[in-house]
């Protein structure tokens, strides 16, 4: 296949005695939305984590641009993850103490980038994001689909390479749910990101390009790549 | 659908010739499917015989098609019973499906494949709806996110299925 951004290959994991991957698989190319999708306790949420470099697995390669993941020191783990990778999830990512526009600007400030420039840039990013009249406010202060926009804006601030989302709409309503992905998909889109969209809910998968089904631990892949 | 009922909704608001009738009713509803000019035509024929429409007037021009029509009492007496009339809750595919499923378990067949073959189908047709949803106006957003729900319920069933793929084919073969 070409112009693989990240892969995934033969990824095995095992929490004490239950195995969460058992051989799991996928490929995420360039600017490509794949919905990652399978029961509770499939290993979805444990395949992304392993992508993005948060779990080792026992076995198998993750390979981002042509790098494999386990070759790198934790240090430069941790840059990628800070750089060219974004996250946003169900719940608790916020920080309560930080006004939201500091949350944004948090992954520029840990990158080294100056406040003022870190949060003028997350005001740009809130704007694309319509969270911008909300800037002061703190994560409290306002509702979940404000919030959640909030994590997204933060989580494409770096203009990372890569968006790992799980569940991403879990706790919103449909209307909320609806403007996040619409809002997610269209600036991962703009900017070239891919997504990698954990989701057991068929409607949030259907911005998706395609998807991969995890049942067991297994990767099934029941769309071919266009 | 009730095309006669959706017709008479449209008379309520003033007599209307059929032309004028087939474009607002495509305006609003014919998103999918535009109405005929022989269904409207056709429609308003039974209307009128059932003595839910009467004619009010001819506009310059002559011809049937300038015919106006209005409601009578005994049309917006049955627009308001079919309005305030649940729609019968329908069963989609799954019949269909289920004799796949079973037929696919029988003869040692893949099910698994069959449920996955019909659920790229149905997620290729939900991004389908959620592109249409993007780039439509708000009608086209209520009509697709009524079909979505349809097929998200749909795919629901179809992963829960696979998920008891195992005691189907059990019972199956007992």
């Amino acid at each position: 296949m070409t112009d693989v951004l990240l892969s995934g290959t033969d990824l095995r994991k095992s929490f004490g005695a239950t195995p969460a991957l058992d051989g799991a698989s996928m490929t995420v190319r360039r600017g490509e939305i794949v919905a990652v999708m399978g029961p509770s306790g499939s290993g979805k949420s444990t395949l992304l984590h392993c992508l993005a470099g948060i779990v080792a697995p026992e076995s198998g390669a993750v390979v981002f641009q042509g790098r494999e993941l386990s070759a790198m020191s934790d240090r430069e783990r941790s840059a990628l993850r800070r750089g060219e990778f974004g996250f946003v999830f169900q719940f608790g990512q916020l920080v309560p103490e930080l006004s939201l526009v500091e949350n944004v600007a948090l992954p520029l400030r840990l990158s080294g980038v100056r406040r003022k420039t870190a949060e003028s840039t997350a005001r740009e990013w809130m704007g694309r994001l319509e969270v911008d009249g909300i800037a002061d406010k703190r994560p409290g202060e306002v509702s979940g689909g404000q919030g959640q926009r909030v994590a997204v804006a933060r989580a494409l601030v770096t203009g990372p390479k890569v968006i790992f989302a799980d569940e991403p709409t879990g706790a919103l309503d449909s209307l909320n749910g609806e403007q996040v992905m619409r809002l997610l998909v269209s600036t991962a889109k703009e900017t070239g990101a891919s997504i990698v969209l954990v989701t057991h809910e068929p409607r949030v998968a259907a911005y998706s390009d395609r998807e991969v089904v995890v049942r067991d631990g297994k990767t099934r892949q029941v769309e071919l790549v266009p | 659908m009730s095309i006669g009922h959706a017709l008479l909704g449209l008379l309520e608001t003033g007599p209307r010739h059929g032309y004028d009738l087939k474009r607002v009713y495509d305006e609003h509803f014919g998103h999918d499917r535009p109405l005929a000019y022989g269904q409207v035509y056709s429609t308003l024929s039974r209307l009128l015989r059932n003595g839910l429409v009467e004619e009010s007037g001819v506009e310059p021009g002559g011809g049937p098609e300038r015919k106006r029509y209005a409601i009578t009492d005994a049309g917006v007496t049955d627009v308001t019973e079919w309005l305030v009339t649940p729609e019968s809750p329908q069963i989609y595919l799954q019949s269909a499906l289920y004799t796949k499923v079973v037929l696919a378990l029988m003869s040692g067949r893949s099910a698994e494949d069959v449920l996955d073959a019909q659920r790229v189908a149905h997620l290729k047709a939900m991004r389908e709806l959620t592109a249409r949803k993007r780039d439509g106006d708000l009608a086209d957003q209520l009509i697709c996110d009524h079909a979505l729900f349809h097929l998200e319920a749909d795919l629901r069933w179809l992963e829960l299925t696979t998920a008891r793929l195992s005691d189907l084919g059990k019972q199956v073969a007992s």
